[in-house]
């Protein structure tokens, strides 16, 4: 049996290709004037290069952060790319303009996109290294007054917005790869929602690496006015490469009184192979600012690629009677390690949080839940529940968990639960003896451990992301 | 029940088995036709339940000797799933709890997997619905079975109903049964039992693992067989439960070992 689980455990990455579009790359390294070039590139108004090169100070007084559950060599920021844009074309008025090859790739991952256009409804913003090809739907969203476009496109066409919001949930001295992201990021997306719209159908940006040692420092940004709401959609693919690439993206949310943003994440990028060589480095910092009364933002995650995740979707709960969600699904195997959590910052008053993280931990892999709720002194009547799961699989892998609780008002209330399992040859045997494979019930198994993260997703992401588990994680038990 | 020129369902020859470099059976030898309801008794530590997982083929067991033959195949060389899906099922002792995974999401995998391997009509939710609905019945289990995860929170009786409401849905060749009787209160081994018996057709055949004579009232075996340190030593009717359950196990031994001498 175990040798059976062995194959299963070690199928290469279905998503492993290269496409051969023409990069503008960057020379490697970082400097004042790469990042001029950047701005240049991208027709910047002044006061965003000012924005970078003041980030870019901050950043060469900091150090990368070592309090991490992850080990890795350490990382040559000069050995970096930090910009590469598919060449230049006169801007697209249809899909029927976007280079084949290109539409191709999205049919290998099994995104037709014309046919997710027609057939779910999804606007997707297409991001295909660090510049967006196309945008679809978008003017039956200007309909409704919402912006939904490249984070290029939002600083030429709405300045004001950007220059408004941009770095006031992640102040670019946040941390390391914040101010790296400040400082260099290339593109991602941009949505407003205006006051009192709800938007129409879920948004969708599928994220692609594609040129090898190209870092990618996506920026976004979403913007829920009064009374309006929103469901974001991220996931991710990329193709396999030996070196390391380094990820680190900014993701900002401001939800203003009454508003809601959903935001859901299906992450699988190159993970490295079975011996733990290559890998995406995933570092990412996200946070949503619950800015007015009522309001609500909500994260859900799906990781289960990348070499190391580090990431902690977080929510400062400013507004009275604001919410804050995490669900989470973590997934490594062979070699990956990740340290992913949340942070819940509760300011107001009645302001209530709900974490739900399930870590899955196979192969020698390292899989770190990190936590911190803080209930601050003005934040009388605030509540959390945290549930933590772990399941181990095999006889390798760890799992860690690190709450932090802080709680300055005693009117508050703070629960944590945690628990850790193990898929167990007695629980295949069961299956088996009722003709169910080893594959078929490690992956009911599963899916059956993270079925409170996945009810949270919407409903195609929830049928990828059962499937994507199902694909990465056929126990090594034994 | 004994039917005359019945076909041989399962057939045991000089069966060894280790765990861990212990020797736990040590040339068991059985035959069972269709139709047929054995029974295997034997003090703890005889080697009854061991027998029972490596029918099933559990990788914990090793077998070092004999054969098992199961319709003319030779069962040992089938994964425990090619085991299940050719016919052979097993009733735990303790089955396993598998938190978060639905009962009836289970049941209906199970029952599509096996069905497909018979070249049938896989059911889908609303059909598959009906269809363990009119099972349960039989087993008289209230319809909230289908909606808790498998076995997880389930008393005793509720896991031993659950393990003959599979045997009911996946319609073995053989089922063995792994002291089905232990935990349950009389009421419950009267459903459990009554089950069973409706079960029983004269194209299967059923094993019935037990320390005691007790499941017996309700299930009537044709053959009682009794175990000691690995093999089979005694193999009687009905009546032999009935003196096993006055007497013991003791004295099975001792005349084994005075037939033995004897033959010698």
């Amino acid at each position: 049996m175990s040798a059976t689980l062995q194959n299963l455990v070690n199928q290469p990455y279905k998503h492993g290709f290269v496409t051969s579009i023409e990069s503008d790359v960057a020379p490697k390294g970082l400097n004042e004037d790469t990042i001029r070039m950047i701005s240049a590139k991208k027709k910047e108004p002044e006061w965003l290069l000012e924005f970078r090169l003041k980030s870019y100070e901050a950043w060469l007084k900091m150090e990368e952060p070592a309090w991490p559950n992850v080990h890795y060599p350490k990382i040559d920021f000069q050995a970096i790319s930090y910009y590469a844009a598919p060449k230049q074309k006169p801007k697209l008025k249809s899909m029927d303009e976007v280079d084949p090859e290109l539409l191709r790739t999205f049919e290998k991952l099994g995104v037709p996109l014309h046919e997710r256009m027609a057939l779910a409804g999804v606007a997707v913003d297409v991001i295909f290294d660090s510049v967006s090809v196309a945008t679809t739907y978008k003017h039956k969203l200007a309909e409704v007054g919402i912006i939904f476009c490249s984070m290029s496109e939002a600083v030429l066409d709405h300045p004001e917005l950007v220059k408004k919001y941009l770095g006031t949930v992640i102040p670019p001295s946040d941390n390391f790869y914040a101010a790296l992201n400040s400082a260099v990021f290339t593109d991602g997306s941009f949505c407003y929602i205006p006051k009192g719209v709800k938007c129409p159908m879920d948004l969708s940006t599928y994220f692609r690496i594609n040129t090898e040692e190209s870092g990618q420092f996506e920026r976004t940004m979403i913007i829920a006015e009064e009374g309006s709401s929103v469901s974001y959609l991220e996931g991710c693919t990329a193709p396999a490469f030996s070196s390391n690439q380094l990820h680190a993206a900014v993701v900002e949310l401001v939800a203003l009184d009454n508003a809601d943003i959903k935001y859901s994440t299906v992450q699988n990028w190159y993970a490295g192979d079975e011996n733990g060589v290559g890998g995406i480095y995933n570092f990412v910092t996200k946070r949503g600012l619950a800015k007015g009364v009522n309001s609500r933002i909500s994260w859900t995650q799906v990781e289960t690629g990348s070499a190391i995740t580090w990431k902690y979707p977080s929510c400062v709960l400013l507004g009275d009677n604001s919410v804050g969600e995490f669900y989470s699904v973590a997934v490594t195997n062979h070699y990956q390690q990740a340290d992913t959590g949340t942070k819940m910052i509760h300011i107001g008053k009645n302001t209530r949080s709900t974490i739900v993280s399930k870590g899955i931990s196979a192969g020698h892999s390292n899989n770190s839940y990190r936590g911190l709720v803080k209930i601050a002194p003005s934040a009388t009547g605030a509540r959390n529940y945290s549930q933590c799961d772990s399941m181990l699989v095999g006889h390798q892998s760890g799992a860690h968990t690190f709450p932090y609780i802080q709680v300055a008002n005693n009117s508050s209330q703070v629960e944590h639960e945690a628990s850790t399992s193990k898929i167990g040859e007695d629980q295949l045997f069961y299956f088996a003896q009722r003709g169910i494979n080893a594959e078929a019930a490690v992956s009911m198994i599963i899916n059956g451990f993270c079925k409170d993260v996945f009810q949270q997703l919407p409903m195609e992401f929830a049928v990828e992301a059962t499937a994507l588990l199902s694909f990465k994680l056929e126990g090594s038990v034994g | 029940m004994i039917y005359k020129d019945s076909k041989i369902l399962l057939e045991v020859r000089g069966l060894c088995a280790n765990v861990s470099g212990t020797e736990i059976l040590k040339g068991l030898d059985l035959t069972v036709r269709s139709g047929e309801i054995h029974a295997i008794m034997g003090p703890n530590g005889s080697g009854k339940s061991t027998f029972s997982k490596i029918l099933a083929g559990h990788s914990a067991y090793e077998v070092t000797g004999g054969t098992v033959m199961f319709e003319g195949q030779n069962l040992l060389e089938l994964a425990p799933e090619e085991r299940a899906r050719a016919g052979v099922f097993l009733a735990f002792q303790y089955p396993i709890e598998i938190p978060g995974v639905g009962n009836s999401q289970f049941l209906r995998l199970t029952y599509n997997t096996v069905q497909t391997h018979r070249g049938k009509e896989e059911l889908d939710p609303l059909e598959f619905d009906d269809y363990v609905r009119e099972k349960m019945k039989l087993l008289e289990m209230s319809p909230d079975f289908l909606e808790r995860s498998v076995n997880e929170g389930f008393s005793g009786g509720e896991k031993k109903r659950n393990e003959i409401l599979q045997m009911a849905m996946l319609d073995p060749r053989l089922a063995i049964l792994d002291e089905t009787d232990s935990g349950l209160d009389i009421d419950a081994l009267r459903i459990v039992a009554n089950g069973v018996n409706q079960l029983a057709n004269k194209d299967n055949a059923i094993v019935l693992v037990t320390h005691y004579q007790r499941l017996l009232n309700y299930i009537v075996p044709d053959y009682v067989h009794v175990m000691e340190a690995g093999r089979i030593i005694k193999t009687g009717g009905k009546e032999l439960a009935f003196e096993l359950e006055s007497r013991g196990y003791d004295w099975v031994g001792v005349e084994h070992k005075a037939t033995a001498r004897a033959t010698a």
